[in-house]
């Protein structure tokens, strides 16, 4: 398969080479989602590959997400005490850091910090353009075996699996760092923290929350895997596909999570 | 060198190719090519880097698409199928890439494994161990088994690439520059097994090549592309002594650099 032409012919631009290229990518990558679903429903599956994969994306990410969660969780306490205290209501910490962390900060800086610029999207992007230039992808094609579906499929489908699991993970260990630091200044008992902490979250914060992370998982690892995948130009190409697959996949999780924040606002609203 | 017992089927072409025309923007790089391929035939492809070799047998291997013309493969038109009919056809093509093209996160058996098991899904562990260790003995490497891609020298490198493609049974091996960074003892190993493939496999291949060495110890038949066309065909001495200006040209190029 030919790779996605990234420059456009000379003196064939219809508004401009930058507008021109920027619609030619947002409808390949269009092509590359509904590639993605004909291929991840269609027989052979790879379920040993997804396996693999998400074992690195997942497993292999657990002690930066842990570091990441536990700091937030701290940090976040910290920062939030001065506040509430000059209202009297230092009481509140856990309903606010369990608010944030659930509804906001545990995707965000998941998907954000750990997931996209820390780990997999870079190392996605790294690894299928290096196969890319180094003609492996190719060398799949012609031994009859389909690229796209061990490639991408499994690495896709892995992200959208593991980031949710990351982020509910970086919530609790965010929860701990928390409790650690109210316990330390406010000496509140673990059930009373946690109790606290729980009875102002509802399953529309968590439900969103998952939703997000299975929208960024699915970003992530579609962003990282169209730029691996049709990198160009040797190294330098390598580079350049890790390096956009973390800007790219920045610039679409925040355009989801200021999407998917305001419709659950809304049907929150609506639920009161 | 081997014992030649073969025989060209004259009349069969498992590769035919008919005013083939390809171009990247405005450079044009095939220019109206014409081309036979006949069964148990090895056609050397000769010509400068950046001639559109290695184009051409991108096309007959339906990684790239022609901008117009015919490519047929084994009876099939390769640019009109569609991926299922194209992924049956390449299991009786193996393609030898010039950077051997390894999968460098795997070992020599998994890299030999993986187009294996994912085509024959019926073969039972047994099997698979023993076309593993048989195509590893045809290309001279048993020992290699275990290792990775990058504690390989460049000649052994090339010989699992085509000991990767060799474990479908190819009808048809295309090589891309199989000699190019080799040493000359090197070369000559590999214009060996690209003979020994063709008479133990009964192969028919296209050799995209610019080594001479090469061309005149593994091919029937050279055609030399220049410009976009085949100047000439036919077998290595008549190529050779073709008093054309442009392929005295390129053979004169030949030496100095070779």
């Amino acid at each position: 398969m030919e790779t996605v032409p990234k420059v456009l012919p000379k003196n064939k631009y219809v508004v401009s080479r930058r507008v021109d290229a920027f619609f030619s990518d947002i409808y390949h990558i269009w092509i590359f989602i509904l590639r993605f679903f004909k291929e991840v429903f269609s027989s052979p599956f790879e379920f040993k590959e997804v396996v693999n994969q998400c074992y690195h994306i997942g497993l292999k990410s657990l002690s930066l997400v842990s570091l990441t969660g536990l700091v937030t969780g701290i940090v976040f306490t910290n920062q939030s005490r001065p506040s509430l205290e000059v209202f009297g209501a230092s009481s509140w910490l856990p309903s606010l850091v369990a608010i944030a962390l659930i509804r906001a900060l545990a995707p965000l800086v998941t998907a954000l910090i750990v997931a996209v610029a820390g780990k997999v999207g870079s190392n996605i992007g790294a690894e299928l353009g290096s196969m890319r230039v180094t003609e492996q992808i190719d060398a799949m094609e012609v031994s009859a075996t389909n690229p796209f579906k061990f490639l991408v499929a499994t690495r896709v489908l892995a992200t959208t699996i593991m980031v949710p699991v990351l982020v509910m993970y970086t919530g609790l260990v965010g929860m701990m760092g928390s409790f650690l630091n109210v316990h330390q200044n406010e000496e509140t008992s673990f059930p009373a923290f946690f109790k606290s902490a729980f009875a102002s979250i509802t399953f529309l914060d968590i439900y969103a929350s998952v939703i997000k992370a299975i929208c960024f998982g699915f970003t992530i690892g579609i962003a990282s895997c169209y730029q691996g995948y049709n990198a160009q130009k040797g190294t330098q190409g390598v580079g350049r596909a890790a390096n956009l697959a973390v800007v790219l996949s920045m610039y679409f999780i925040f355009i989801e999570e200021i999407t998917i924040v305001q419709i659950f606002n809304n049907i929150r609203t609506l639920l009161l | 060198m081997i014992e030649e017992e073969r025989n060209i089927d004259q009349e069969n072409p498992v590769i035919t190719i008919r005013d083939l025309y390809k171009s990247f923007g405005d450079l044009v790089v095939l220019d109206g090519i014409n081309l036979d391929v006949f069964k148990g035939e090895n056609v050397a492809v000769l010509g400068k880097s950046g001639t559109g070799k290695s184009v051409l047998i991108k096309i007959i291997a339906g990684l790239l698409k022609p901008d117009s013309g015919l490519v047929e493969v084994l009876g099939q038109k390769v640019d009109k199928l569609g991926l299922r009919e194209l992924q049956q056809l390449r299991l009786k093509l193996g393609f030898s890439f010039q950077n051997s093209a390894l999968y460098d996160s795997m070992t020599i058996w998994e890299n030999l494994e993986f187009p294996l098991v994912r085509n024959k899904r019926n073969l039972t562990a047994k099997e698979v161990k023993n076309a593993i260790e048989s195509v590893l003995d045809d290309v001279g490497l048993p020992q290699t088994i275990n290792q990775m891609p990058s504690e390989l020298s460049g000649g052994q490198k090339k010989r699992i690439g085509i000991a990767r493609t060799l474990i479908l049974q190819p009808e048809i091996m295309l090589y891309d520059e199989p000699t190019s960074g080799l040493d000359p003892a090197t070369s000559i190993e590999i214009n060996n097994l690209i003979k020994q493939v063709q008479l133990q496999y009964n192969t028919s291949s296209i050799i995209i090549t610019h080594d001479l060495t090469c061309a005149k110890a593994t091919a029937d038949r050279v055609a030399v592309l220049l410009n976009g066309k085949f100047y000439i065909t036919g077998s290595f001495e008549e190529v050779f002594n073709s008093t054309e200006p442009n392929i005295k040209t390129f053979y004169d190029y030949n030496f100095i650099t070779n």
